[in-house]
């Protein structure tokens, strides 16, 4: 049985379709994550399975039962939003007995879960204090004990982390990781940062203007994406992409010197497609016609910002140190085992 | 640098200071009704309040004892008097209106055939002659006296001696009240719907909510008045409970609903997956976060009813049972609205109470109770 099941599921605001059709089954248990730029819908999707946002068409369903047109607190699920939305004239104790409390629990079993909950997530001393006398790291800790304490079948997670610094975020992020291993509980996350997609995630989905782009587990994405728009958001730095043509069986690049052989048989002749190369599958080789325009020496690794004969921009990660300011050109390497190849006008994949 | 932290500091000074003449300017004219509220009615229709802390000089005449008072005394025929009011001192003394400070207090005056007359520094006068007196009318001493300053506090006890205020007292709590409390149970509720569940024609509701912010009460008090006698409420409480409701809901909903708007969508989001109900989520949350407009309205609401005498000579009776403590004072006052004295002490016996309720209050309108829900707040 999976967790939750989106069957066609779309989305209108007046006029605008925002989500056009989306299919997804995540399995119960799973660390499911939303991610893509903003404005793709991640997270009207993932308030349309709250129930925050009415379905306009298709079905929702959570461990089977068809919760489309369920009030959000019938459907088993609890939020954790981004602005952490702590009741602010509450304790922390009565912020995450809040939900037991309006279900009618008895009040020592409520009791009992809170204490539970703050032992999980660490907030036994701040048990009596508002949120205005906590810091952020503490109070989106608070927000997701309250979602804990529900019990609930799917956690929701909306961009819990952006509003932390960078390192509370590393610090939350093994955190939530960590929980999600000790309540096995089915987990939906969005985020737009990819770090967090790639570190925490059973699977990620990747959506576009309202559709699903592919759905798969990080490495598989990494390894294996199925369009140019999967390549290019998967990844850091982004995949370097050229432009090229099948030419009498081989693929000729204007950017590179060399030609790569046409391996698969959707590379027709005289079609247009694009070269994906991971900026850690190209080698830098003594002299060539790429110019360096920058480098950004991190340490361990360099990225170099090359521009080809061609125009076009490709960064490379070196461990070999460059001059910051760029100058002089290099030449450049790689396994054509390496390259991808998507269409140029489509963006899909040719394998 | 040292020019920039100079020109900061000299700003803040002179913002320091334009505050401090603006509450200055703003203060003076209740102090001056505090200090008239001390001072008898001559004091005030003498001198201004800003003079009641030095001695005050005056200028005016008494009449001698005619000749019914003159007793004989040797040779002399003597009339004696006292030419000051009590309390004041002598400080010059005449006999004619063209030179009323002619003689210092002690000396003696001729006033023509062996007649004499003195004023000694007690204010007390002298006045002799060897022939007997015939004057019906007694002959004026001009005498010009200092007063020290004087308060009084029996302006005070005139006004909360009066007849019936106590009375009146409890029948101002009695429509204050509850004319404060069902508005906000009302706007309460309607700024909570307006605010934040969706229904059809919503916006427009607004709209006609805030178009009656508009509407004078002033030509809604006769048709209102003639409603309630048709509908057989007449005059009384339960009126003037229902017309400060209608008069005061306006504004309650505009502000109510316009800060209940301003609260973080997540928090009641929240609250809804929590599975809150509507009433649940009004109750729990949006009440005790919207505690200051709450506030704010109900210190506007108590101090304009606590005040009203228009609506409450309208809509309540001239009877004991129903005068109000505005009407009270009002009648006090004098049918020609004189006695400044009056007006100015009730007015302070009057400002006590809303006084009172905006001090209980004010650390509700100051403090943010928002803090701490969301980032940033």
């Amino acid at each position: 049985m999976s967790g939750v099941q989106l069957n066609r599921v779309t989305k209108d605001f007046g006029p605008v379709r925002v989500i056009h059709g989306v299919d997804l089954a995540v399995e119960q248990g799973e660390f499911c994550v939303f991610v893509g730029p903003s404005g793709c819908g991640k997270s009207t999707l993932l308030r349309m399975i709250a129930g925050l946002e009415e379905t306009t068409g298709g079905q929702i369903l959570i461990e089977g039962q068809d919760v489309t047109d369920a009030e959000p607190a019938d459907r088993g699920v609890a939020m954790v939003f981004q602005t952490y939305a702590l009741y602010p004239h509450m304790t922390v104790a009565q912020n995450m007995g809040f939900g037991l409390k309006m279900n009618g629990h008895p009040k020592a079993e409520i009791a009992a879960k809170v204490a539970e909950a703050a032992r999980i997530l660490k907030l036994e001393p701040l048990l009596d204090r508002k949120p205005a006398a906590l810091s952020g790291g503490q109070r989106q800790r608070v927000a997701i004990g309250r979602a804990i304490v529900r019990g609930p079948k799917v956690f929701l997670f909306d961009e819990p982390l952006s509003n932390l610094d960078a390192e509370l975020r590393v610090e939350m992020r093994a955190e939530i990781a960590r929980l999600h291993r000790e309540l096995g509980a089915t987990m939906i996350y969005v985020t737009h940062d990819q770090v967090e997609a790639m570190t925490m995630a059973d699977k990620i989905v990747v959506l576009r203007a309202g559709r699903i782009e592919q759905v798969g587990a990080p490495m598989d994405l990494y390894d294996d994406p199925d369009n140019r728009f999967v390549a290019g958001f998967i990844g850091s730095p982004a995949m370097n992409f050229v432009k090229a043509r099948v030419q009498g069986g081989q693929v000729v690049s204007p950017a590179f010197a060399a030609t790569l052989p046409a391996a698969s048989p959707a590379l027709t002749e005289g079609r247009t497609v694009e070269i994906g190369l991971r900026p850690d599958a190209l080698r830098l080789s003594g002299d060539g016609p790429f110019q360096v325009e920058l480098a950004e020496n991190l340490g361990g690794t360099t990225f170099a910002h090359l521009r080809a004969p061609s125009g076009e921009k490709l960064i490379v990660q070196t461990g070999q140190r460059l001059d910051p300011a760029g100058g002089g050109s290099l030449g450049l390497s790689f396994d054509p085992a390496d390259a991808f190849f998507f269409d140029a006008e489509t963006g899909q994949r040719l394998r | 640098m040292e020019g920039m932290a100079g020109q900061k500091s000299s700003l803040t000074w002179a913002v320091n200071i334009a505050a401090f003449l603006l509450v200055l300017l703003w203060t003076i004219p209740t102090l001056g009704l505090f200090v008239s509220s001390f001072r008898d009615r001559d004091q005030i229709a003498q001198s201004g309040w800003w003079q009641s802390f030095s001695a005050s000089e005056q200028t005016g005449f008494v009449r001698s004892g005619t000749a019914a008072d003159q007793v004989q005394d040797g040779p002399l025929y003597v009339i004696e008097g006292q030419a000051t009011p009590e309390g004041q001192r002598l400080i010059a003394w005449g006999t004619s209106p063209r030179n009323p400070a002619q003689y210092r207090p002690g000396e003696t005056a001729d006033l023509g055939d062996g007649a004499t007359l003195s004023v000694a520094e007690d204010g007390s006068y002298r006045m002799t002659s060897p022939q007997p007196f015939e004057m019906t009318r007694g002959d004026r001493i001009f005498v010009t006296t200092s007063a020290p300053p004087s308060f009084t506090t029996q302006n005070y006890r005139r006004v909360l001696t009066a007849e019936g205020l106590g009375r009146a007292f409890m029948n101002t709590m009695t429509v204050t009240i509850p004319a404060t409390v069902i508005p906000i149970l009302i706007a309460a509720f309607a700024a909570y719907a307006l605010a934040w569940m969706q229904f059809p024609g919503r916006a427009l509701l607004t709209a006609a909510v805030v178009g009656l912010l508009v509407v004078p009460l002033q030509v809604a008090l006769i048709p209102l008045l003639r409603l309630h006698n048709e509908i057989g409420l007449g005059k009384g409480y339960l009126g003037i409970w229902l017309a400060h409701t209608g008069f005061g809901l306006p504004l309650a909903i505009y502000l109510l609903r316009n800060y209940m708007v301003g609260l973080p969508r997540e928090v009641i989001e929240s609250a809804r997956v929590d599975g809150a109900t509507e009433f649940q989520i009004f109750r729990r949350i949006i009440l005790p976060l919207s505690f200051p407009a709450l506030a704010s309205f109900a210190i506007f609401q108590f101090l304009w009813v606590w005040n009203d005498l228009l609506v409450a000579t309208v809509f309540l009776g001239n009877t004991r049972e129903q005068l109000v403590m505005t009407g009270l004072l009002r009648e006090l006052m004098g049918s020609r609205g004189g006695e400044w004295e009056i007006l100015a002490t009730s007015a302070f016996i009057s400002i006590a109470v809303p006084l009172l309720v905006f001090f209980a209050m004010q650390k509700y309108l100051v403090r943010g109770l928002l803090a701490g829900s969301v980032k940033g707040g």
